[in-house]
């Protein structure tokens, strides 16, 4: 696929030389940013549910794991704000300690998706010889049909996992390893793009001229040019590995029934919808939120890092 | 203007699309009458449906059976099915000898009468039983149902390939006197005959259609997908995991008395056991919806919406928990090796067993997570009656300080101040506890973990999938036990006590050497459970003495192999416009009596 | 071109069969047994006979070409002969097949069932989809900013990010449960009678609430691209020649601007096409539908290998078909691409 992308790009590098006395690229794309009311808005809520997660459980003192039977599915209270489940367990203190974990997930699969096809992008694009070769594996990859394989893949090493890391700490690294192994092509195919146009600008043949080491040319020169595809990707990474944890534990394929995440959360209450319809609407509301911010921040952002865009402003 | 041309143009996409749609729906239903490429099979040489019948009555009049279960039908053949899903599904068109009834007692069905010593049906050395088939009964292609078919499904289920069926492992030879009687030979005297030809899990085949099921072709046979049967309805199409239609069957025996009811019947599948009851109960789209494992309190709000009602049918099936009598960590582990591996802290120790058992809240973990469901009970033979044991109810009350002295008596207690007892060698009472995923067994754990953490047990919760879990060649599976201890339920086949019980005979170990091959999953065995189980199996059937060796036998098991904790329910739900279905039958299939389900009013 | 497409097609077959290889190692490792759905009293022997005559205790080598041989040979042959009656190498009921384990009947057989309410409910969704997504973006483009265009982005932006397993619960619980309008569960065996209001309207009904959803979710993505390829194009330097030399804003934006930001769209649709498929694992899921999606989920549960093989290469033959005629039509739309 062709990216529209590419044919803008040839501007960036001398964008980024030529503002640079007067104005910092930072400064500059924050202002860009800032117009965006979307994008502001999807940081604020995400700003406050990373803090309501991290911090909740510490402020929200009940234990999420406390079975009191006689007191399930009770509706709202002042005690319980979001109700108890059927087993009596705080609704609000398991969505507070579920939110961890999605939120874990996301960015942790974010982060290796994006180790991975920014590596290869780069070596792609950088390294004639491996060009080849690279975008070959990255085509059989996107040609993998990822959900099936994925079930398939959970299936089957769930157990082993289970047994090295413990049930917990199992799934998570499995999750996180194989929405990452799966979601980093697209990246690779925009950073390769990015890469080739850049490799051919006159700062870096002039670096190349002076002798600098390879290492060094991409680290110094290459990887930070590079970073305006790399951030859109992350944001849209970040949404796609929460939506994928918790459609996984909606099949009941995710995170076991005693590690809660939102979407394990969602599979479980799914049944209770009439009876306490806040335990469903609650981690589907977080979900959707969480997953729209993130979203908004990627448009904004993509507005933003847009030289064209941003020249106009 | 421009809104009305999109909407022009959705409305010719719609139809494009529509008619594409179609197309292949006609393909998958109809392209069969060749066998040719499309998977949906009709079942051969079926009289057309929809002519009534020519002894009259009023049987097919009633419309469309809508049965909803939502584990969707695999084959309709009890012999290579997959489960209790086929079993049901194959009971609406092929029946056997004798079945069960709601109440765990032997009805007569292509027979006369039940055999008997008394009627002569069953030898005065119990090694014979002789059928007397119904005349005039018809295969529902209007071929007769004779001795013939009988013995063939006995061919069927023990030739080169075997059926699958072990229901024929003690029958020496089943014989046709002529076209209407039948006789089974034993190889020893049998009080319980009915096993063979009994229950919709050993249904009678018709020759002709599965001579050619027979050896290699037995697993995949086409009429495994659309028997022809002598029961109320016939097959008339048939998706693998999916949907399976039926018509009424004109040549049944009872059309003339107007049954069955309905004339078409369906059993449609997929979804969960939530989605069916909803179905059922709460918007009233379906007749009938099976093996509703709900919670108790979706349930019962679903039953508030007046569409049907919810029944629950009650057999053997105790869920309880099995302590290994074998040394998991022994060499080879969980083997029972003549009795030379003992358990360090299971093996014949009653003291334990009752501790453990007594320290557990039976009524607690029957309303969170079985409700109506299931029962508490102290027995592995939980039927009411004579034979029910009660020299256990000690256990229906939680008493943790009675446990708590039992150990203290008996030498186990914190040594070390970790909180844990230990054994008098200074082991600690730590113990995996295995199950399979299932979320009412989690919950069981959660809570029998909790109760035992309260008298210094401490055990770890694992849980396995189900297909991992029940699979005799895994590791981790319950066959092999390389654990201490393990949680499932376990069913007799139909009220025959005597044949659940001969899993506890020494003979029966899983072991190294027979390649796990036994039933004896817990080696629970002891040369007084094998002798009271072998007067058990010389007693006559209608002997008052049975009673009292089931309940020792019972007492035996109890004492230090299992600690039983509810006796399960099958739970069904059922319109409120049917009727004539009776009660929920736990013995046997649901629709044992689905001649008989018709609409009230 | 021509030659372009052949060598296009000629490279999708190693693709293909490297693909079909991965698939088959992974499951290949699966703890699954042929025998694990049988009853439990069947005898050690009837099992170790079963696995014999299936060939599970075969070398993976050997298991792996005789796989290939059935997909690419047997299945092909078999539907070719039966669909022309014809015997051309083998007559098909001589023809060895996939079978699957826990049905033992051939997995392609079940599949071809499977595959009209798939079809159905995800191929009305997307079009559907199409269908309001492309007029959406467009609008939204060209009044950048406006009303609509701010309505239009969040509304999009909601319909993104909402999970389609949590907007089909609602709707479930909602039109099924509490208005009653709508079945709980698709009935796969109503065949549509055109003639019949009654035949429609029951269809109808009982794909309303999947397609809805899912067409929500595909506009919602699909808009927000297209609106994006529009921006990109209308501050282009040729539209404002276009403008300067007198053209009509009509002619300019539907000839013009629509035409150059319709081709990467159209390659994106085609692209989504396999998409379908794969969504529809969760949605069947919801909405009780027993498609190719409910089918895959039930056979990896119940670990029948054969026919997750079969389904996860049918979706990835699907991938690299539709890859294909993406590039071939991004080719064929865009006259400043040259193949050689």
């Amino acid at each position: 696929m062709a990216t529209p992308q590419a044919k803008v790009k040839n501007q960036t590098g001398l964008d980024d030389l030529g503002s640079q006395q007067y104005r910092s690229l930072r400064q500059d794309v924050w202002r860009q940013f800032k117009r965006h009311k979307g994008a502001i808005a999807g940081l604020v809520v995400l700003t406050i549910i990373v803090l309501a997660t991290v911090l909740g459980p510490i402020l929200w003192s009940i234990d999420p794991f406390f079975i009191e039977t006689s007191n399930g599915n009770a509706g709202p209270s002042l005690e319980h704000p979001l109700g108890t489940d059927n087993l009596g367990r705080d609704v609000l203190a398991r969505l507070l300690v579920g939110g961890r974990i999605s939120l874990a997930v996301g960015f942790a699969a974010m982060i290796f998706g994006l180790i991975i096809g920014t590596g290869i992008g780069i070596l792609s694009g950088f390294f004639r010889k491996l060009d080849g070769p690279l975008m070959r594996v990255t085509d059989l990859f996107l040609a993998l049909p990822i959900l099936p394989l994925l079930l398939v893949v959970i299936l089957l090493f769930r157990e082993t996992l289970k047994e090295a890391f413990g049930p917990e700490l199992g799934i998570f690294l499995l999750v996180v390893f194989i929405i990452g192994v799966t979601s980093w092509m697209q990246t690779a195919r925009v950073v390769r793009g990015d890469v080739l146009s850049i490799k051919e600008q006159e700062f870096v043949l002039a670096a190349h001229s002076i002798g600098t080491r390879k290492r060094n040319l991409i680290m110094r020169h290459i990887l930070p040019n590079t970073l305006s595809p790399v951030m859109v990707s992350a944001a849209l990474g970040v949404a796609v590995a929460i939506i994928t944890e918790s459609a996984l534990s909606f099949l009941g394929l995710g995170f076991p029934a005693s590690f809660p995440t939102w979407g394990r959360l969602l599979f479980d209450a799914n049944n209770y919808i009439q009876i306490s319809p806040v335990r469903v609407l609650a981690p589907g509301i977080m979900i959707s939120l969480t997953v729209m911010s993130v979203n908004f921040i990627g448009d904004g952002l993509r507005d933003a890092l847009d030289p064209k865009l941003r020249s106009k402003g | 203007m421009k809104r009305a041309k999109w909407l022009a143009l959705f409305a010719v996409l719609a139809l494009v699309l529509a008619a594409c749609g179609d197309g292949d729906g006609d393909d998958a239903t109809a392209t069969t009458e060749d066998g040719g490429a499309v998977a949906t099979t009709e079942a051969p040489d079926t009289p057309d449906a929809t002519e009534p019948p020519d002894e009259g009555g009023t049987a097919g009049q009633g419309g469309e059976l809508l049965l909803l279960q939502w584990q969707a039908v695999t084959h309709l053949n009890p012999y290579t099915g997959t489960g209790t899903k086929d079993i049901q599904a194959a009971s609406l068109v092929i029946e056997p000898l004798v079945e069960y009834d709601a109440d765990g007692l032997i009805v007569a069905s292509l027979v006369t009468e039940v055999p008997s010593i008394e009627n002569g049906g069953i030898s005065e050395d119990l090694t014979q039983i002789t059928y007397n088939l119904l005349p005039d009964v018809m295969w529902s292609d209007g071929s007769p149902f004779t001795s013939d078919d009988v013995v063939f499904t006995w061919e069927y289920c023990t030739g080169s390939e075997g059926c699958g069926s072990a229901a024929f492992s003690n029958v020496t030879s089943v014989v046709a006197d002529d076209d209407l009687t039948v006789t089974v030979t034993f190889d020893g005297p049998t009080p319980w005959p009915f096993v063979p030809f009994s229950g919709g899990t050993e249904p009678i085949v018709q020759r002709e259609q599965f001579t050619a099921c027979m050896g290699e072709a037995f697993v995949a046979c086409p009429a495994n997908l659309t028997p022809i049967g002598t029961g109320p309805f016939m097959v008339t199409e048939m998706r693998v995991d999916d949907t399976v239609t039926y018509a009424y069957n004109p040549n049944y025996r009872k059309a003339s008395e107007g049954k069955p009811f309905f004339g078409t019947a369906t059993i449609k599948g997929g979804g969960t056991a939530e989605d069916s009851a909803r179905s059922v109960l709460a918007t009233g789209e379906a007749d009938y919806g099976w093996n509703l494992q709900v919670p108790p309190e979706i349930l019962a709000q679903m039953e508030a919406e007046g569409f049907g009602v919810v029944d629950v049918g009650f057999n053997t099936s105790v869920e309880a928990i099995r302590l290994n009598q074998t040394n998991p960590d022994g060499d080879p582990p969980s083997d029972y090796s003549g009795g030379t591996n003992p358990n360090p802290f299971f093996f014949e120790n009653a003291d334990l067993a009752r501790a453990l058992s007594m320290a557990i809240n039976r009524d607690e973990i029957a309303a969170v997570a079985y409700g109506t469901a299931g029962t508490p009970t102290c027995n592995v033979w939980p039927v009411p009656g004579p034979a029910l044991s009660a020299n256990n109810d000690f256990c229906l009350v939680q008493d943790i300080d009675g446990a708590n002295a039992l150990l203290d008596e008996i030498g186990y207690v914190d040594t070390d101040g970790d909180g844990i007892r230990e054994l008098p060698d200074g082991t600690p009472l730590a113990w995996d506890y295995v199950t399979s995923t299932n979320q009412v067994r989690q919950d069981t754990q959660a809570l029998v973990e909790s109760y035992w953490d309260q008298i210094g047990v401490d055990v770890n919760m694992r849980n396995e999938d189900a297909g991992v879990f029940f699979d005799r060649a895994s590791d981790l599976g319950i066959w092999k036990f390389f654990t201490d201890i393990e949680m499932y339920t376990n069913t007799a086949v139909g009220a025959d006590a005597q044949g659940y019980f001969s899993d506890y005979q020494i003979s029966a170990m899983p072991e190294s050497t027979n390649d796990w091959g036994g039933n004896n999953i817990e080696r629970c065995g002891s040369e007084d459970l094998d002798a009271t189980w072998a007067q058990l199996a010389s007693t006559e059937l209608t002997d008052p003495a049975r009673n009292q060796l089931v309940i020792q036998i019972n007492d035996l098991i109890v004492a230090y192999c299992v600690i039983p904790l509810i006796n399960r329910g099958s739970v069904s739900a059922f319109s409120i416009e049917l009727e004539g279905y009776g009660k929920v039958n736990g013995w046997d299939t649901e629709f044992w009596n689905i001649e008989d389900w018709r609409l009230s009013g | 071109m021509g030659r372009y497409i052949i060598r296009r097609s000629l490279f999708a077959i190693p693709t293909l069969v490297v693909i079909g290889m991965i698939i088959f190692a992974i499951l290949d490792l699966a703890p699954g047994d042929p025998t694990s759905q049988l009853p439990l009293n069947v005898p050690v022997e009837v099992r170790d006979r079963i696995r014999e005559a299936l060939g599970f205790d075969d070398p993976f080598m050997v298991k792996w070409l005789k796989w290939m041989r059935l997909m690419f040979i047997n299945e092909p042959l078999y539907a070719i002969n039966s669909l022309f009656g014809t015997c051309f190498v083998e007559c098909p009921e001589d023809l060895d097949r996939i079978i699957s384990w826990s049905s033992r009947t051939p997995a392609f057989d079940i599949i071809i069932e499977r595959i009209p309410q798939t079809v159905w409910v995800l191929g009305l969704a997307f079009i559907l989809g199409i269908v309001i997504a492309i007029p959406v973006g467009v609008i939204s483009a060209y009044k950048q900013y406006s009303a609509f265009d701010n309505i239009g982005t969040l509304v999009t932006m909601v319909g993104y990010s909402l999970p389609v397993f949590f907007t089909g619960l609602l709707s479930i619980v909602i039109f099924s449960v509490w208005l009653g309008w709508f079945p709980t569960f698709y009935t796969t065996t109503h065949v549509v009678d055109f003639t019949s209001w009654d035949s429609i309207w029951f269809q109808i009904k009982q794909m309303i609430m999947p397609v809805a959803v899912l067409s929500l979710f595909n506009a919602a993505a699909l808009s927000r691209f297209t609106r994006a390829s529009m921006l990109d194009n209308l501050n282009e330097d040729y539209v404002r020649t276009a403008r300067s030399k007198g053209l009509g804003e009509t002619k300019v934006v539907m000839t013009h601007v629509m035409r150059n930001s319709l081709i990467p769209v159209v390659t994106l649709i085609a692209l989504q096409v396999p998409g379908i498929f794969a969504g529809a694992i969760i949605t069947e899921q919801i909405f009780r539908i027993n498609g190719l999606g409910q089918l895959l989920i039930t056979s990896i549960n119940s670990a029948d290998i054969p026919m997750v093989q079969t389904l996860t290469f049918l979706f990835a033959f699907l991938i690299v078909v539709f890859n294909l005629v993406a590039d071939v039509t991004y080719g064929a739309l865009d006259p400043r691409i040259r193949y050689d």
